[in-house]
């Protein structure tokens, strides 16, 4: 089909779309028809309203050339430039540089739990703003400064509005974004404390977002990148370095399964992306891999619709301690059943009592404290090994995407000091805690 | 009965660029054929072959995303705010 001009369904018009530098981006593409379209802040389909993402011409040379100038680049997602839409000099730009987390064997976790493979966390805690989003957003910012945008905005459940402020910071945009308004304190502080400008939208994520949405279409939001809307192809590319630097932690192996929360489902189907394209570059060997989503299930559309069979997620009221992950109406939920169901994984969820237990279990095992996104997917874990789902036999990666400094509000009422006592050898003795 | 109908960015080459028009109807099947007679081709980017709301196409009245309502069937009271939406952002 030929490539239409951005500007015939550009969201905002006051952004150039003339040639830009992204790197190995040559085009965007639709997810339903297929149809291409110049690279530009545009993000749904002008035929069919499907979402649009990028098409790459990725690097030439061979598997081993790659890998090497791989290895040869930053410690974080830039090392992966070749692949992503991002200018070759990337590196040089003011941004937020994240990525290259810990990949965590978690032998302590994986003997509670039964397994005898072998499991790893993938900790997403330690990049800058302790959440996965500082990656998509990073991204973002790179497609914002190619389409001469001068405001970052976002809709979120909270971790995608501190990375946001955060990367506008460093970046020198301007920035201004929206969030429920009830949201964990953690968030609300560090989403704001970046000097940006944050609006609580009395409503839930997904009234948020449809105000993001109308907000975009209007004079109003004019000459603004909403990374999760106009520029949301670019930034969910951001979500493929969780797989290549998996798959590079691990050896350049594949892992056997991956246990992956879902909000929109943007950051699992983009994980798969990122597995696809490394195993068409030859830098893994191509075999067999299962990826499993990880809900609440006080918001779990998309794993009622696979248990259901059905390929149409329908939309939910959230109600749930995992508020990050509180999205009732998944952008990417038909996605998600497709990739779960075509590599052999399942989508399940796990109650809020259950997501508590998981934190600390991960916290008690393996000295990582995840927030509630964290809880998710140990708690699915653990309940998809007992229902036979996942083999524990095999190599398995658990995301963890962000910090529980963030959301202390779902364990504080269940973890506290052991004792409170007077400063003295004998108060220590009488409250039974001496072990001598 | 006249209802408001906001319109995406996508779909404004059908309005002449107008971000916002009136249409007719008791529901909101009424007001997208009634959108349609006004603006041909519209209707065929909201609805598929089927003629149910394309999968990507978020539809509200006034507040109510109406795929907790009655989809098409949902009731457009006079003076209505309908607005049509692409549904992959997000997350």
């Amino acid at each position: 089909m030929a490539v239409q001009t951005a500007v015939q369904n550009a969201d905002s018009d006051a952004a150039d779309t003339g040639a830009v530098d992204l790197g190995p981006a040559a085009a965007l593409s639709c997810r339903e028809c297929g149809e291409r379209f110049d690279l530009g802040p545009i993000f749904a389909c002008a035929s069919c309203f499907g979402p649009l993402e990028v098409a790459y011409d990725l690097p030439s040379g061979t598997p081993e050339e790659l890998k090497k100038r791989i290895a040869e680049g930053p410690d974080n997602i830039w090392r992966y430039a070749p692949l992503l839409p991002v200018p070759a000099d990337v590196a040089t730009k003011p941004n937020i540089n994240p990525g290259f987390t810990k990949l965590v064997k978690a032998d302590n976790l994986a003997r509670e739990l039964g397994v005898t493979g072998s499991l790893h966390i993938k900790d997403d805690s330690g990049n800058p703003t302790h959440s996965f989003k500082d990656r998509v957003v990073a991204i973002a910012v790179e497609a914002a400064r190619a389409f001469g945008f001068t405001t970052l905005s976002c809709s979120s459940t909270g971790n995608l509005a501190g990375a946001v402020g955060a990367a506008a910071a460093r970046a020198g945009f301007r920035s201004c974004v929206f969030i429920p308004h009830d949201l964990e304190q953690g968030k609300v502080v560090m989403a704001a404390v970046y000097g940006g400008e944050l609006v609580g939208i009395e409503g839930n994520y997904d009234d948020v977002n449809r105000f993001c949405s109308e907000l975009i279409g209007d004079p109003l939001g004019e000459g603004w990148g909403f990374v999760n809307v106009n520029l949301r192809p670019y930034y969910g590319e951001g979500s493929k370095t969780l797989a290549y630097e998996i798959c590079e932690q691990l050896g350049w192996r594949l892992p056997d399964q991956i246990v992956i929360p879902i909000a929109s489902g943007s950051q699992l189907t983009k994980i798969d992306k990122g597995l696809q394209e490394l195993i068409k570059l030859g830098l893994v060997e191509d075999k067999p891999y299962k990826i499993f989503g990880a809900q609440a299930e006080g918001c779990s559309p998309v794993s009622t619709a696979f248990k259901a069979g059905h390929d149409v997620v329908r939309p939910q009221k959230p109600h749930t301690i995992a508020k990050s992950l509180a999205i009732g109406n998944p952008a990417d939920g038909p996605y998600v059943l497709d990739i779960a169901r075509r590599t052999g994984g399942a989508v399940e969820d796990v109650n809020d009592e259950q997501i508590v237990d998981a934190i600390k279990l991960l916290a008690r095992t393996e000295g990582i404290f995840a927030e509630t996104a964290g809880g998710v997917t140990v708690g699915v874990t653990k309940k998809l090994i007992e229902n036979g789902l996942l083999d524990p036999t095999l190599t398995t990666v658990v995301l963890n995407t962000g910090d529980g400094l963030k959301t202390l509000d779902a364990v504080a009422p269940t973890t506290g000091p052991t004792a409170t006592i007077r400063p003295s050898l004998d108060a220590f003795r009488d409250a039974g805690l001496a072990t001598n | 009965m006249s209802v408001n109908v906001r319109i995406p960015t996508i779909l404004r080459t059908y309005t002449g660029g107008k971000a916002e028009v009136a249409a007719e109807g008791t529901t909101l099947s009424e007001v997208i054929q009634s959108l349609e007679a006004s603006h041909p081709g519209i209707a065929a980017r909201v609805l598929d072959d089927q003629g149910k709301l394309r999968r990507f196409v978020n539809v509200y009245v006034n507040d109510d995303d109406v795929r907790f309502e009655q989809g098409l069937e949902t009731a457009t009271p006079a003076g209505a705010g309908v607005s049509i939406i692409p549904a992959v952002a997000g997350g």
